[in-house]
């Protein structure tokens, strides 16, 4: 996931990892064996791009991905003398090189990678590591600096999963019917901590971190590819994209955070809206009896970037989603976030009362700033004063920190 | 096909009591209804029973026999079921109809299959 300054070669980069991921989901099927398949395909693509600089890329990349990944698999079985039935028989199917696979088993054996690596006998934090090793291809390394862990650590706890999978035969299969809502969601869910891990990511850390916002998004763009009817997949990808649409405005020149009120919308990305709002559409009309929280969420964003102004958003909308939202994922920010919209439309008060019954968000830094931007609104200078001050003295990132002690220092001069 | 062994976690109960018919009943019921995959298993006595057995200095050192479990811990290894299952989420499904599930957990662990010499 290094971006090279040539955008040729970044694209070359871009085209191997995303085919590369393809060929591994069929070569862990063929030789039902995770760290064979992806020391093959790493082999294959490390070849790829030595050779396509020179020969060009060949029109069929897959097929030489999968050639090459292949041979390497054939030789690593052939190298290790302990190899039983099971691994003989994979050389036989790899030596046949039955490469014309029919798109649904392509598309299946995507699936399959997906579930697997999201599967819920993995810890949390391991399938978010090994999605992005496994799904997106990122070296171990960089999934280290991606997700803060030292590099021996990440290793560390790859290779346990990659043995747990191998060891307990962690099935690589789509999950049945009764069981996908349940496993998509935990598919879903590992998405999105990628995109908001790198959505959260400040100016001045490394790169890798506000990628992942783009590696998020590719990973909600291949499960709706692989599953274009699921409420939850449709949410999801709408969601993402929705709130990358903001990014250009979402940082002032100085890298400080600029709030959804004050963003100059000029600058959010009209075509990501686009593709958003389609989605949520459609989600919508999939889901009509018990809405997805992800498309819910969604439908809120798309609100916020259809209003040509902070002042002329649709609050009634926007308040009525949040009912729905607390229908079906009722938490206290999601409260805290309907207290906020209570404000715009019902006036200060009305959204203090909302804020001031809300319990278990005591340690959470937004809710005292909410509470405090209410008062200042309804001129009681000095209690949003004490609120700010409560809001800061509480654990938080460094940006968010300096952000309301500005908001505090206007507070103290209203 | 892979094979699991099954380790029920429980209060430290005597299962031979009277009052655990009920349970005990259960436990029939899901080994009827697991016959085919189960492989092998058995049910323990409570920890008061139970003998920690070291050996200090290496091997052929002082034997030493402690009273009581390895882990002092609510929840004690009460027994467990040898499975032979297609594959995690076969053992995760199976695992979940013990009534240890419910009145305590399971732990599933892989059985290691070392190569024939």
């Amino acid at each position: 996931m290094t971006r090279p300054s040539d955008p040729a070669r970044a694209a070359l980069v871009r085209l191997v990892r995303d085919e590369g991921r393809r060929v591994l989901a069929t070569l862990v099927r063929v030789t039902g064996d995770l760290q064979l398949a992806e020391d093959a395909v790493q082999d294959a693509t490390v070849r790829a791009l030595e050779a396509w600089p020179r020969t060009g890329v060949p029109p069929e990349p897959r097929a030489w991905l999968t050639l090459a990944a292949r041979r390497r698999a054939i030789d690593l079985l052939r190298r290790e003398s302990a190899r039983t039935g099971k691994e003989a028989e994979a050389v036989s199917i790899l030596d046949r090189g039955d490469s014309e696979d029919a798109p649904e088993v392509l598309r299946d054996d995507m699936l399959r990678l997906i579930f697997t690596c999201c599967h819920p006998s993995l810890s949390f934090p391991t399938r978010v590591a090994l999605a992005l090793r496994t799904l997106c291809g990122l070296s171990t390394a960089e999934v280290g600096r991606a997700l803060l862990v030292p590099e021996a650590t990440m290793t560390k706890r790859l290779t346990r999963a990659k043995e747990k999978i191998r060891t307990a035969a962690i099935p690589y299969r789509v999950p049945a019917d009764h069981e996908l809502p349940d496993r998509l969601l935990g598919v879903a869910a590992v998405v999105y901590l990628l995109f908001n891990e790198g959505y959260s990511a400040t100016a001045g850390e490394d790169p890798l971190r506000p990628a992942l916002v783009d590696e998020a998004v590719r990973l909600a763009r291949l499960l709706h590819e692989v599953m274009p009817g699921e409420p939850s997949v449709l949410g999801l990808l709408a969601l993402m994209l929705l709130q990358d649409s903001r990014r250009e405005a979402r940082h002032g020149p100085d890298g400080q955070p600029v709030l959804l009120a004050e963003q100059d919308r000029r600058r959010w990305r009209r075509d990501l809206i686009a593709e958003g709002v389609v989605l949520v559409g459609a989600g919508l009309r999939r889901c009509p009896d018990r809405p997805d929280p992800y498309v819910v969420q969604a439908a809120i964003a798309a609100c916020h970037a259809l209003a040509p102004t902070w002042e002329e958003t649709d609050w009634t909308a926007v308040l009525s989603w949040y009912d729905v939202l607390l229908s079906v994922h009722d938490t206290p920010v999601v409260r805290l976030n309907r207290a906020v919209a209570v404000g715009e439309l019902r006036g200060g008060l009305a959204g203090l009362a909302e804020l001031d019954v809300i319990r278990g968000l005591e340690g959470y830094p937004l809710w005292h700033a909410a509470r405090a931007e209410l008062l200042l609104r309804l001129k009681r200078a000095g209690e949003a004063r004490t609120a700010f001050a409560a809001a800061l003295a509480l654990p938080q990132n460094g940006v968010q920190h300096a952000h309301l002690s500005r908001r505090l220092d206007a507070a103290a001069s209203a | 096909m892979p094979q699991y062994v099954a380790f029920t976690y429980t209060e430290d109960l005597d299962w031979t009591a009277p009052e655990q018919a009920d349970v005990m009943v259960e436990y029939d019921e899901f080994g009827k209804a697991a016959a085919a995959i189960i492989r092998g298993g058995a049910a323990l006595y409570p920890t008061t029973t139970a003998t920690t057995v070291r050996v200090q200095g290496g091997k052929g050192g002082d034997v030493l026999s402690s009273d009581g479990p390895y882990a002092e811990t609510k929840e004690v290894l009460s027994g467990f079921y040898l499975l032979e299952c297609t594959d995690l989420d076969h053992a995760i499904a199976t695992a979940a109809q013990l009534p240890a599930a419910w009145l305590g957990a399971v732990e599933v662990r892989p059985v290691i299959t070392f190569p024939e010499r």
